[in-house]
């Protein structure tokens, strides 16, 4: 009878293999690197207005309890007119958005909310890039989830497709 | 045109594959099997050959309406690669793989005339399975002739790495040595199938699994060899899952080589060789699995397809699930065979395969782990040279301690004194020990101990041939010795390499000059040069050591089609190691070198290669043995 079990060792061995193989086809690894932002609290910044008329973007107005989603643009930025009306969608959607233009002048923003939509709360201008940099974003667009509390919960690099849409919203779901 | 007829070859042969598996295995069918079976793994193994031409064909003349030749080739590639290049893909390989499988049904069924014809037809019959398998999956998801239309004006070119001579041997023979141990495993079907397990079934299978482990060790080789001079990194060997997954079938086969030994000659160890003929095999498999899925992460980045991952994860609990459980419904039935005692060369073969099982084990979970932990608890971690190397090393000590002593005993029980001939390579061992600790008192155990391993080991792989008459003694004798030594030459490289070896990196100009152990590199210059379908900036060094003068020329080459980047390492061979040059980036008016002197390194491939021709040695003495005695029966029966 021992020696009948010790028969049926290799088939064992066998199954193991099979399951963690069968395992791994069926969800395969996710390489995503996660920032390392995520996580942490809004740096503290002050800005400025960057349109005459509407109100500037300080980090304090993220502490209070609703998450957010700020993104980061500017004006002479390409990609930015792709992502343009995806925000529109999300802004239809509920979302609250504010946002940074960075390197920009106010003529060029309004010209550019003009032509291709406002979907923003309040727009803080970034003249030297010093807040884009301390926010780890190295190019526009960029968006980051901000929960109620002021800490960053999820960073998009580059334009929003409309395919992220998705995710966006579940990341400010999580944010809540 | 040819295309299709390679198609339609492979269609025929999988049509072919489908009879022979039925009259093979089926038991209503087993009467007068063998009149059917014979001629058909003949036509299958033809057609599978017809197939494989058709696709070396339309490769070489860079047909690109098909598919597989304009994803992975380009008319401007060399002939060589042109040639090579019908397997440097997956389809291609896979291909390859099958026709290899029914060329060696076919061999088998013309070559095996002492094998029962029952068995030989069940083991036939296997053997179809195995090559019906793989025809489908070539069939279904790797169509390797599908047509491309339009056909595209120029093909994407071969992975720069892959452009190498040694693309044009690696897989082929690597192929060779799985696709040998398949007719082992299909051999043990038959056996298992016939309850017939006995010495007839081991000289069936022996020159099969030796055929298959000299050329595995051949592929490792040569694969090794190969990393080491076209990754530029300086290693030899990674424990890189691919690496592995070559390494566990070699373990497996080289325990199943000295157990079919026991069999063969006294015929013990039945069922356990049934299973390492069973595992050999499956190992094989195995290891195609992992590379081919891509479910492991690794260099030989293939094609990552979970389609295809599923596809051979699926045959092989087919082939390697039904094989297990005929052995553990058949298995006591068969029955242990000849008993002997624990100091015998049985014994010693035992614990020989004992501790190769062991490291085939670890070599095992190892390559594994990272996944088993993965999907237990989500966390990601990785295995490499540190785990290996310290469980693998003292295991192969105690092997090398084993192969000292293992060769100079008698079958059965072991009586007379054996003082006599182990003392002198213990002396041996003794005096290396005590030399590299007063020569070398700074490296590191495992190595310390190789070396004196690898010392008293050469002597001691010579031992059996002593007091024998030379000329009588016979050639499987000759090549067992020399395969021993090749182990010890093959460690000594492996210790000196991992104890001795000075690496320097260096930013310089032109013009200076360099030390890295012995040698004094002089950085002359740096050109640009132009290669058939690269460009490359090529630095000139001039390396002395004592007298003479060694001109190497490390490249950074820069592919056009596909556009990649590559470092085209340059080595210096001398009587005692090697020089290995690599050349960076620039940065300012300066360029990075690395710079690596390696005493003795060679010595790793050149006891590989050993092994090999030893292990030939054998296959050819076993080969003429047995038609001597084949002859002798027909004389008898007269």
């Amino acid at each position: 009878m021992r020696r009948r079990l010790l028969l049926l060792v290799p088939l064992a061995l066998l199954a193991l293999f099979a399951a963690v193989a069968w395992w791994r086809l069926a969800s395969p690894p996710d390489n995503v690197i996660r920032s390392k932002l995520e996580g942490q609290k809004l740096p503290a910044f002050v800005l400025p207005a960057a349109l005459p008329g509407r109100a500037g973007l300080d980090s304090a107005a993220f502490v209070d309890g609703r998450p957010r989603l700020l993104n980061i643009f500017a004006s002479w930025c390409v990609p930015c007119i792709a992502e343009a009306p995806v925000l529109l969608e999300l802004e239809r959607r509920g979302v609250t958005i504010e946002a940074i233009a960075v390197r920009d002048r106010p003529t060029d923003v309004a010209h550019f909310l003009d032509r291709h939509g406002d979907p923003f709360q309040r727009i803080g201008t970034d003249i030297d890039s010093k807040v884009q940099l301390s926010l780890g974003s190295s190019g526009v667009p960029e968006s980051f989830v901000v929960d109620g509390r002021g800490v960053i919960r999820f960073q998009h690099v580059g334009p929003i497709s409309p395919a992220d849409i998705p995710t966006i919203l579940a990341e400010l779901e999580k944010a809540r | 045109m040819i295309a299709e007829a390679g198609l339609a070859a492979l269609y025929l042969a999988a049509a072919l594959a489908l009879m022979q598996m039925a009259f093979g295995l089926v038991p209503a069918l087993a009467q007068q099997a063998m009149t059917v079976v014979r001629p058909l793994a003949l036509a299958q193994g033809l057609l599978a050959a017809i197939a494989f031409t058709c696709l070396v064909v339309v490769f070489v003349r860079t047909d690109l309406s098909v598919a597989l030749v304009a994803a992975n080739s380009h008319s401007a590639k060399p002939l060589l690669y042109r040639f090579a290049g019908a397997w440097g893909n997956h389809e291609g390989s896979m291909l390859l793989w099958v026709t290899v499988l029914a060329l060696s049904g076919a061999l088998l069924a013309t070559l095996s005339r002492a094998v029962p014809e029952r068995m030989l037809s069940a083991a036939l019959g296997a053997q179809a399975a195995l090559a019906l398998g793989f025809y489908a999956f070539l069939a279904i998801a790797s169509n390797p002739f599908a047509r491309l239309d339009p056909a595209p004006a120029e093909g994407q070119g071969l992975n720069p790495l892959l452009q190498d001579p040694g693309l044009a041997f690696h897989p082929p023979t690597l192929y060779l040595g799985y696709v040998g141990l398949s007719v082992a495993f299909s051999l043990a079907v038959g056996a298992l199938v016939t309850r017939d397990v006995g010495p007839v079934l081991a000289r069936a299978m022996r020159p099969w699994v030796l055929g298959a482990w000299v050329f595995l060790t051949l592929g490792i080789v040569a694969g090794s060899y190969w990393a080491y001079y076209e990754l530029g990194w300086g290693g030899w060997w990674f424990w890189d899952p691919v690496e592995n997954a070559s390494l566990m079938p070699w373990l497996a086969a080289t325990a199943l080589l000295h157990s079919v030994a026991v069999l063969a000659a006294r015929g013990g160890l039945r069922t356990w060789t049934m299973m390492l003929a069973v595992v050999a095999f499956s190992m094989s498999m195995v290891g195609t699995f992992l590379v081919r899925s891509g479910i492991l992460t690794s260099v030989h980045a293939f094609a990552v397809d979970s389609t295809r991952g599923t596809f051979i994860l699926a045959l092989l609990l087919i082939y390697v699930g039904g094989a297990l459980a005929l052995f553990a419904w058949r298995a006591p039935a068969v029955g242990e065979g000849a008993r002997f005692a624990l100091v015998s060369r049985e014994g010693a073969l035992v614990v020989n395969n004992l501790l190769l099982s062991v490291i085939l084990a670890v070599v095992f979970f190892g390559t594994l782990y990272p996944l088993m932990i993965e999907a237990a608890t989500g966390e990601k971690l990785s295995v490499g040279p540190p785990y290996f190397n310290a469980v693998v090393g003292p295991l192969g000590l105690l092997l090398m301690l084993l192969l000292v002593v293992g060769p100079l005993l008698r079958w059965r029980r072991h009586r007379a004194p054996l003082a006599k001939w182990v003392a002198p390579s213990l002396l041996a061992g003794a005096a290396a020990l005590i030399a590299t600790i007063v020569l070398a008192p700074g490296i590191s155990l495992l190595s310390r101990l190789g070396l004196a391993a690898g010392v008293a080991l050469i002597p001691a792989s010579l031992m059996p041939l002593a007091g024998r008459s030379l000329r009588r003694t016979p050639l499987a004798a000759w090549g067992m010795a020399l395969a021993h030594v090749g182990v010890a030459v093959s460690v000594i490289g492996m210790a000196s390499d991992a104890a001795f070896t000075r690496e320097r990196l260096a930013a310089a100009k032109p013009g200076e000059q360099l030390a890295v152990g012995p040698w004094l590199i002089d950085f002359v210059a740096v050109a640009p040069v132009a290669g058939p379908n690269w460009t490359a900036l090529e630095a000139e060094l001039r390396a002395t050591q004592g007298g003479g003068t060694k001109e190497l020329r490390p490249q950074a080459r820069m592919f056009t089609s596909p556009v990649s980047e590559t470092s085209e390492v340059a080595i210096a061979t001398a009587w005692n190691g090697q020089l290995y040059t690599v050349l960076g980036r620039q940065t300012g008016n300066r360029w990075q070198l690395r710079l690596w002197w390696k005493p003795f390194v060679t010595l790793i491939w050149l006891g590989g290669v050993m092994i090999a021709l030893g292990g030939l040695l054998a296959l050819v003495g076993r080969g003429w043995t047995n038609r001597r005695r084949r002859r002798r029966a027909e004389e008898f029966e007269q």
